[in-house]
Order: C-alpha cells, then sequence, then structure tokens
C-alpha cells in the first residue's frame, strides 16, 4: 500500500448553554490506535499541543480510579498543568475522567470521550462539562491566546511538515 | 470577550426556531409578521424568541412605531464565533500532528504502538 497521508474531518467544537462543551473529529485509524494515542505516554507526547505547547510531564494510569497528569510547557516557557482520575475506561471505545487544572479555585470537570469505527475510521466525540461558565471560557482562551502571534505560521509549518512526512522514507 | 455576554450568545443560539430567525434577518430586515409567516407559532411566541435575541445583542428593532422592523446585529455573533474558532484552530493543529502519527502508525503495522521511536 503506497503511504498516503490521509488527515481526518475537521474539528468542530460547540458550546452547549450552560458550562458544556463538544468537540468532534474524525480520524482515519481505526479506534484501537486513536485510542492508544490518546492513553499512552509515549503517543500522547508525539502529537499533543500545538504552537510551540508540548508535553514535558504526561502520566496516565489507565484503570478506573487511576490518576492522570499532563503538564505543557509553552514557547515562553510558561507551564499549564492539569490531571483528574479516570472513572471508566472501556478500551477502545469509551473514556470518562475528571479534570481539573492548576490554579482552579473550586470543581473539577467531568469529560467523556467516545470513539466510534467505520469504515476503518475513528469518529470521536469529546464532551467536557465544566464546573462554571468562567472556567469553561477560560479554558476556551487558553492556551491559544497566550502563542497566538504565532499561530498561523506555525500552522504552515505543520502543514508543510505533514506533506513531507506522507512520502515514502 | 466578557463571559455573560458569550453565554447569552451561545443560549440565544441553542434553539432552532432562533437560529431560523437569525438566518431570515441575514437576508434583510423584516416585521414580526413577517419573522412568523414560515412558522408554526404566533407572533406572541415569536416575540419572545426576538426578546431573546435583542437581549443577546444578535437583533435590533427600528424606531418607526408601526412596523418595529428587526435588523441582525452581526458583531456579537462574530466575536462568538471568533472566539470559539481560535479553540478549534488550536485544537485542529494538535490533531493534525495526530493524524500524522496515527497514519505512521498505521503503516508500520498493527504493533507500532508497542515499539518506541526514540
Amino acid at each position: 500500500m503506497t503511504p498516503r497521508r490521509e488527515q481526518g474531518e475537521g474539528l468542530t467544537v460547540r458550546a452547549l448553554p450552560g458550562t458544556g462543551l463538544v468537540l468532534t473529529r474524525t480520524f482515519a485509524a481505526p479506534r484501537r490506535l486513536v485510542f492508544d494515542a490518546f492513553t499512552r505516554p509515549e503517543l500522547l507526547r508525539r502529537w499533543h499541543g500545538a504552537r510551540g505547547w508540548h508535553l514535558v510531564v504526561c502520566e496516565v494510569d489507565l484503570r478506573p480510579g487511576g490518576a492522570w497528569r499532563f503538564v505543557s510547557r509553552g514557547p515562553d516557557g510558561a507551564e499549564m498543568g492539569l490531571g483528574g482520575v479516570f472513572h471508566e475506561v472501556d478500551a477502545p471505545g469509551r473514556l470518562v475522567q475528571s479534570e481539573v487544572h492548576d490554579g482552579w479555585e473550586e470543581g473539577e470537570a467531568l469529560v467523556t470521550t467516545v470513539f466510534d469505527e467505520r469504515d476503518g475510521r475513528t469518529a470521536m466525540t469529546t464532551t467536557a462539562r465544566y464546573p462554571s461558565r468562567e472556567i469553561r471560557d477560560s479554558v476556551l482562551r487558553t492556551p491559544m491566546e497566550r502563542g497566538a502571534g504565532e499561530a498561523y505560521d506555525r500552522l504552515a509549518g505543520v502543514l508543510t511538515e505533514m506533506t513531507m512526512k506522507g512520502e515514502p522514507r | 470577550m466578557a463571559a455573560d455576554v458569550l453565554d447569552a450568545t451561545f443560549a440565544a443560539l441553542a434553539d432552532p426556531t432562533r437560529r431560523a430567525i437569525l438566518a431570515r434577518l441575514m437576508e434583510g430586515e423584516a416585521t414580526v409578521t413577517e419573522l412568523a409567516a414560515p412558522f408554526a407559532m404566533s407572533q406572541p411566541g415569536i416575540s419572545k424568541h426576538l426578546r431573546v435575541l435583542e437581549r443577546a445583542g444578535l437583533v435590533s428593532r427600528g424606531r418607526d412605531a408601526q412596523r418595529r422592523p428587526c435588523r441582525l446585529e452581526a458583531a456579537p455573533l462574530k466575536e462568538a464565533v471568533d472566539w470559539l474558532a481560535g479553540y478549534r484552530s488550536y485544537w485542529e493543529e494538535s490533531y493534525q500532528r495526530l493524524d500524522a502519527l496515527l497514519g505512521e502508525l498505521g503503516h508500520d503495522g498493527p504493533d507500532a504502538a508497542e515499539r518506541e521511536t526514540p
């Protein structure tokens, strides 16, 4: 098979009335791989983040009651930490986890991720319920605004890199 | 953008009738009677939706006492869309990196996830 880079379908983000957010994205891969990419630290480190943000801490204890913790470092050296506990782990179809960002005064988000596979492609639906409107809005603002200046240059760079990686090596 | 303004915008957009009203107003001003015509809904019912849209700053009413035409106020809508778009584009960029990774894992065979690249 010719190694041609296949892209998934673009991300949609919908704000629910109140404190919710729904993300949907399709990936051109079976859900076993997608589930691994979302739950295995060695894979998460290879894709999670953009615009100069990348994971410097990635710990995942993938079982109900197990803890997870991510720390992302940005282009200016700023760090953002978040973590929580898995409530449900049903590989490769479903994850339910709590999420607390460093600095949140109170409350935690509940995040449910469902992976549906059809014809070798995987549709991801992530539903997040934040403890307050202010927290949801702050999640939506970061980290995009911190690195916004270089955003589009970097996007162009990633697209070029992806195109080149699509060639046989 | 203030959280309460955004919230009012998203709450206003959550209803299909209100989205249809906004879509109609994109074509130009309309009176309540004109807006109510395509819906199986009374004028008071439409007026109620219009009040929600007005409170969210998405619709304004003309001064003409007789007709009080409704018009679309696009600015808050654009702000809400831009605001979500910033979040979307950040994560879309991240997911494009994941697309590339999944491509590599897929081409390298099902055990690729087991092997670690240096």
